[in-house]
This record gives structure tokens, sequence and C-alpha cells, in this order.
């Protein structure tokens, strides 16, 4: 066989790349990557996960296996993320939950679990009645419940001690009242709860802006406020519950990424990176803007301070309600 | 309304769903024409592949080979007087009867077109009636859901077959599997014996796999049926010749079957089976020649064809629009659903009225297909006769293990479906219908949902229930289904002492 300066010039750079490859291999990502998600195929937090995951995909050139590890009320998932080895090849979406699951007792696990890569979604939780309630701002309704008797209303919009319960609770706290002014109803998700709202079954539920987007453009139901400390983009006339009533208060469900605790630092690092990158693709925004899904990537130590803000708020407000375990 | 069609249009003449939709009818119309294999069943084994594909694909897979393995039962009826499916038991006779006189050919004739009327009548009641009813209950509130619930698990028990007693024992059981997990209300976990697999329940579809496939299964080991072989049927095209004729003399029977039909698919609990029944026994009680029954009356089949094929379009009003099942199908069908993000309700056709709509227009095809796609298997049909129940018993096993494994991608999904399908066989081979129990845990956590709400809503009073108007005409009917059966009793049991 004749080697020829082509041929030869070829296998010094095989030979290069190969001798290069070792050093890549600490990089991340090293073979394929799977992404856990604690709730069921169909939901927002699924769908958010798998364009992620599919644009992951492309970017870093492995295949990413988005897992739906449901059950226990988030527990299974969020447990399995913090289980996997820490080698950056398992990454998972932890959501508020993680926050209220320990506070309820179902689980010993909490945000330490993790190493924080980067929160990617937050939604404001909103206050809604129904189209034909005589409540024209959020001052008539607490004026109304401030002379209220307990119990006389009643509100719904998650199960008990979920996202939206606890925003009521903590509203009706901010605002100087107990948190059993109103009788909570409690439904399986936000959409029953909205449609119980516009059935008349209830007076108030709480959920967040994209939830209630088929109701409230059918006009059924309307938003009081929104429990954020600016107005969002996707309703800019529907004022924050600070600036309406001037009591301080803002809770609603978030979205993040995280890996198991223990992860290497440089490598964790690389991860936020191209985590980041990925968030940038127009394919993303396009499908977040559609569904009304806030937008944001706060990485690393902002995230994690805000998992423990998070943490505390809803352990007080669950306290508050008398749900925490002893 | 209109506007949907249009978005629905292009969700439903692409090359993706024609070759879903062919191949769906394909396996529907053999797993009809193999005696003793359900269309439930043949739902069961599509749920692993629906994971696969989008929402529309997914379910126009199931309605497809829900109407052609309902028609296509009539073939074993007829050939070897064995029913394909259990909604051709009610007319039987009358294909066998046909079929020793020579008129295989006719009464085949009468089955495909009758079916293909009967399901497009159901279709276009669907199409219009669903997103009509679903507006109204838009206003529904937990009071309302309750107690259309409460009227679904009523006739469960007492439209079913058999006995009302057995019926309620099998629904209490499927009552006690429902309340397995954690209480929605309180959030505590009951029976979990401290697994976290049932916290959230008693996964739904591996138990309806189970309870529906394992029994089946169990007894082509046990019972070996010998299936007699067949002459071919010959020039299928030759079934259509007067077939027009007689279709139009009993127009009246054909419009009746199908109304009763779909009626009897839209209350909850009562299938295509229960619908072929009565509207055969409907049929025979205002015909003229009431004596020709069972013997080959070419009028009763008109009638019972089109009843089970309108059933089966029938079930999925209540399920689309209320999330409550109108049958096993549509049992599978809703945890499909729930899947894919589509959760059945009201509010699904404001969210998502393209792709119910486009769900609705593949029944209408798949109706239309069963004339050309059923003259094939008839044609066919004495090779797929030869086809072994015991040869395809792994295979549908397979299916099974891996339906309920995809589920949550955990074992605990087999688990549950073998137990529950070995208990399922126990019952069945003791008289205890099985559809009850199916709906005890389909609806079991609906009834308890909305009771505790109302109830929570009302302050813990029971009046609270009353306050609104269209609750109490629910309530109502509740009663009605209730007395109804004890009224009967009383009066047969006086009859008895007078004579």
């Amino acid at each position: 066989m004749k080697l020829t300066k082509r041929q030869i010039m070829g296998g010094l750079a095989l030979l290069a790349s190969s001798l290069a490859l070792p050093a890549t291999a600490q990089d991340w990502p090293d073979g394929r990557i799977t992404l856990i998600v604690p709730w069921g195929a169909g939901g927002g937090t699924d769908a958010t996960a798998r364009i992620i995951g599919t644009l992951l995909q492309e970017r870093v050139g492995v295949p990413v296996a988005v897992e739906n590890r449901t059950g226990g009320s988030g527990v299974i998932g969020h447990a399995a993320i913090a289980d996997a080895t820490p080698d950056g090849q398992t990454i998972g979406v932890a959501t508020l939950e993680i926050g209220t699951m320990h506070n309820l007792g179902l689980t010993e696990l909490d945000y330490t679990a993790y190493t924080p890569l980067g929160l990617y979604n937050s939604d404001p939780a909103a206050i809604f009645v129904n189209a034909r309630s005589d409540f024209a701002d959020i001052g008539g309704l607490l004026a109304a419940l401030e002379d209220a008797p307990d119990r006389q209303f009643k509100g719904s919009g998650s199960a008990q001690g979920g996202v939206n319960h606890l925003a009521l609770a903590g509203m009706l706290m901010a605002a100087g009242m107990p948190a059993e002014r109103v009788a909570w109803v409690p439904s399986e998700g936000a959409a029953p709860g909205l449609q119980d709202l516009a059935a008349g079954g209830v007076e108030v539920a709480t959920a967040s802006l994209p939830e209630a987007a088929a109701l409230m453009g059918a006009g059924l139901i309307r938003p009081l406020a929104v429990f954020a400390s600016e107005r969002l983009d996707i309703a800019p006339d529907v004022p924050t519950f600070n600036e309406a009533t001037g009591h301080d208060f803002a809770l609603g469900s978030w979205r993040g990424l995280v890996a198991p605790a223990g992860v290497a630092p440089e490598i964790a690092a690389q991860m936020t990176e191209v985590l980041g990158e990925v968030l940038q693709d127009p394919q993303y925004v396009s499908f977040m803007t559609e569904r009304g899904y806030a937008m944001q990537w706060t990485t690393g130590a902002d995230f994690e301070s805000f998992m423990m803000t998070s943490d505390a708020a809803l352990g007080d407000t669950l306290r508050a309600v008398g749900l925490a375990a002893q | 309304m209109l506007t949907h069609i249009a978005d629905a249009l292009p969700l439903v003449l692409t090359w993706h769903m024609a070759a879903v939709i062919l191949a769906s009818s394909a396996f529907g119309l053999f797993v009809g024409a193999v005696p003793g294999l359900s269309a439930t069943m043949a739902t069961a084994m599509l749920v692993p592949i629906t994971f696969f594909m989008d929402p529309v694909p997914a379910i126009a897979a199931i309605v497809t080979t829900a109407a052609m393995a309902i028609f296509a039962s009539d073939i074993p009826a007829a050939l070897v007087r064995i029913p394909g499916t259990a909604a051709s038991a009610a007319y039987i006779g009358d294909l066998n009867a046909l079929m020793r006189k020579g008129q295989v050919t006719r009464a085949l004739g009468i089955s495909v077109t009758a079916s293909a009327i009967g399901g497009i009548f159901g279709s276009l009641v669907l199409m219009v009636a669903a997103p009509q009813l679903a507006i109204i209950s838009l206003n529904f509130t937990s009071d309302e859901y309750f107690f259309l619930a409460l009227l679904g698990l009523s006739a469960a028990v007492m439209l079913g077959t058999g006995s009302i007693l057995k019926s309620l024992m099998s629904l209490a059981f499927g009552l006690m599997i429902a309340s397995i997990g954690m209480d929605t209300t309180s959030g505590y976990p009951r029976y979990t014996f401290g697994m976290t697999s049932l916290l959230d329940g008693v996964a739904f579809v591996p138990a309806l796999i189970g309870m529906f496939a394992i029994p089946e299964l169990i007894r082509t080991f046990v019972n070996r049926d010998v299936v007699a072989p067949v002459a071919p049927v010959g020039n299928p095209l030759r079934m259509f010749t007067g077939v027009g004729r007689l279709l139009w003399r009993s127009k009246v029977n054909l419009l009746r079957g199908s109304g009763i039909g779909t009626i009897i698919g839209i209350l909850p609990g009562a299938g295509s089976d229960i619908g072929s029944w009565i509207s055969y026994a409907v049929s025979k009680r205002f015909s003229k020649t009431p004596e020709e029954y069972g013997k080959g009356s070419q009028t009763g089949l008109v009638e019972a064809c089109a009843a089970n094929n309108s059933a089966l379009s029938g079930a999925y009003v209540p399920a689309m629009v209320f999330g409550i099942p109108g049958d096993s199908i549509t049992a599978i069908v809703i945890g499909v659903l729930y899947v894919k993000g589509l959760n059945p309700g009201p509010m699904v056709f404001l969210t998502s009225g393209d792709m119910i709509m486009a769900i609705f227009l593949v029944f209408l095809i798949a109706n239309l297909l069963i004339v050309p796609l059923g003259l094939l298997a008839i044609a066919l049909s004495s090779q797929v006769l030869r086809v072994s129940k015991l040869t395809l018993a792994p295979l549908i096993l397979g299916f099974c293990i891996a339906g309920s494994y995809s589920i949550d991608s955990s074992a605990s999904g087999i688990v549950i479906m073998l137990v529950l399908g070995v208990f399922a066989y126990l019952m069945e081979e003791n008289g205890f219908p099985v559809a009850p129990a199916i709906l005890g845990i389909v609806m079991g956590l609906l009834v308890e949902r909305n009771f505790v709400t109302s109830l929570i809503k009302a302050d813990g009073s029971i009046l609270g229930f009353f306050d609104r108007p269209i609750a109490v005409g629910l309530a109502c009917l509740v009663l009605v289904v209730w007395i109804t059966p004890v009224v009967l009793w009383w009066n047969r049991r006086r009859a008895r002492v007078s004579a």
C-alpha cells in the first residue's frame, strides 16, 4: 500500500483528533443525557422540558431522552433526579413543589439535594372572579372579604396545599386577614377549579394567566390582580397586587433545570452555559411566547438563593393554613 | 363549530392519518373477525402504540379499530356461529339461519351496510350534540357532576346483563380499587401500605388492560376452542344485490335502530352490546312478523346491526363532554386522552376544538370505510378464521405487558395488570360482570371528589346539592334509575301472587 501525501495528512489529522479526545472527554456531555420530568406527559412542565430536550440534542449532538417519572405528587420524579449519579448526564426539571413536599411531610427531600443550573420559567399566580361578578377590582374584593365572616367566600384552583391555594392564603395574610377567611375548595389542578368559578360554584379562584387563558378568552372569568413584582407582558392591563392594594405579596409556580448535588463545579458551569444558549433559540422563544409562559434564565447561586427564599415562604404559608407536617 | 371543521380538516387529511386509519382498520377487522377477541381488547392492545403518536392519530386509531371490530364480529357469527364480539350475540341466530338457507352473502351484505349507516348516524349526532352539550356543561359545578357520575354508576348496575346484586358487588369492588391512593381533597394517603407507586392510585390504563385482556387469554388456554374450517364466501360484490331495496323497505327499523343505539351509547355504562340487545328486542316487539326473529329475520338484522355501530359513536358524547365513559372502550380512550394532555371535559372544546372536531371527522371516515374494507374482510374471512387464538395469545400478552409498563415507565403497572386480570377472570367465571367494576375504577374518584367538593361549598349541608335546578333534574333521573327495577320487581311479584 502506497501512502499519498493526502492520506498521511489525513492520518495525522485523525491522530491529532484522537489525541485531543481525552481532553474533550472531561467536557460535558459525555454520551447520552437523561432529562427527568417529575410530572405527566402532556402537561406544561412536560411541554417545556420536551422542547428544551429537543433543542439540547441538536446543540450538543448526543441523544437527550426525556423521561416522565410521575407519581407521589411529584416526589418520585424529584427523588429520581436527586438520586442519579452526579456526572452531569442526568438532569431534570425541579418545580415549586420541591419547597412544599417536605413541608407537607411527603418526603425529606428539599432543594439542597440538587446542583442548581438555572431557573427558566416562573408564572405568577393571579386572582380571578366570574365575569358576571360585582367586584370591579381587587380593592372591592378585599373590602368585601374584610367584612365577611370566615369561610363565607369559597375559593378554588388547586389541590389542598397546591401553589394556587398557597397564593390565595398568602394574599389574605398579606392583607392582614386570617387564611381561613376564604374556604378552600380543593380541585385537581387549575382547570377544574377555574371551570367551577365560571359555572358559579365558587366566588374566587387563583391560577396562572396561561392556565386561565381559555376561559378568559371565552369571556367567562376575569383577572383582578397578579401576584408579581411587576405587570406581565402577556396581560399589561392587569395590575399587580402590590400596586393595586399596597400590600407586598408575590407568588407563582416556577420551573428550573437542576442536576443531582455533587456535580463538579466546572462541569456545572459548562452545562449552565450550554443550556443558556439553548434557551436563546428562536424556536424555544416562540414556543414559550405562544403558550404564554414567562421566560428567564437565573443561574447558579442566584437560582439557589431563589429556591431557598421560595422554600421558606412556602413553609410559612403552609404552617399558616395548618397543612405543614410536625 | 364551522370554523372548527375548517381547522380540523388539515389535521385529518394527511398521508400520516391515511396510513394510521388504514392500518387500524386492518387491525380492527382482523381482531373482530377472530372469534372471541373483543373490540375492547383490540383497543387495550393499541394503548402502547398510541404513546408514540400525536393525540389526533392516537384517538383516530382507537376509533377506527373499534368501529371495524364491531362490524367484523358479524363475520364469524354468520359463518361459524361464534360471535366475534359480544355485540353480535343478539342476532347470531338470524345470521346463522340465513347462512343455512344459503343466503350468507345477503346476511353479510345487510350487516355491512346497516353497520355503516348506523355508525354514520351516531357520528353525526356526536358532531352536532357534543359541542352544544359542552357549552351547556360549562355551567356545571361539582353538584351537577356529582349527580352525573352517580347516574353513570347507577346505569352501569341497572342496565347490565345478569343479576343486579352481582353487578352491585362488582361495582363496589371497583370503587374500593378507586379509593386506593392519595385522597385528592385532603391529601391523605389511603391503602398504600407505604408504597410510593400506589400514592397516585391504581394506574387506570394497566387496570383496564388487565381486566379486559387477561381473562380472555386465560380462557384461550383453558378452553382451547377449535374453530371449524369454513368455505370461502365467493364473490363479495354479489352481497349487495337487493340490499338497497330491503334497506329502503326497513327504513323505519334502520332509523329506530340507529336512534336507540345512539341513546344507549350516550348513557354511561352501556355500550354497543347492550345497544344491539335492546334494539333487537324493540324491533321484535313492534314487528308484524315476530315469529321470524331468531330464525333469519332480515329486518331485525338491519335494526340491531345499525344499533351496535351507532352506540359506539354515542358513547363518545359523555366521554368527551364530561369525562364520563359511555362504554368500556371509551373508558380506555379517556385514559389515553389524559396521557395526551387532552383532558376530557367542556374545557377541551374551548382549548382544542379543532382536535376534537378532527376526532369526530375520523368517526365519519371510519364508518364510511366499513363498506369497501368490510368487503375485503369478508372475501378473506375463510383465511382469518383459520388463525388459532392460541398462536395469537403470546403476542397479545406481550402487548398487554408493554402497554401497562409504558404508561409511567414502571413495573408496578405490570403487577397491577396481572393481579386485576386474574381477579377479573375469577369474577367472570363466577357470573360477576366486570364492566361495573371498570366503571367503578374510572368514576369512583369523580363521584367522591365532586361529593366532597360540594359538601365543602355547602359547609357540610346535604341540602346544598339541591340548590341548582339542573342538579335537581339529574337527581330525579338518578331516582328513576334506582326505583324502576324495584317497581318492576314489585309488579312481577304481585302478578305472581294474584295468579
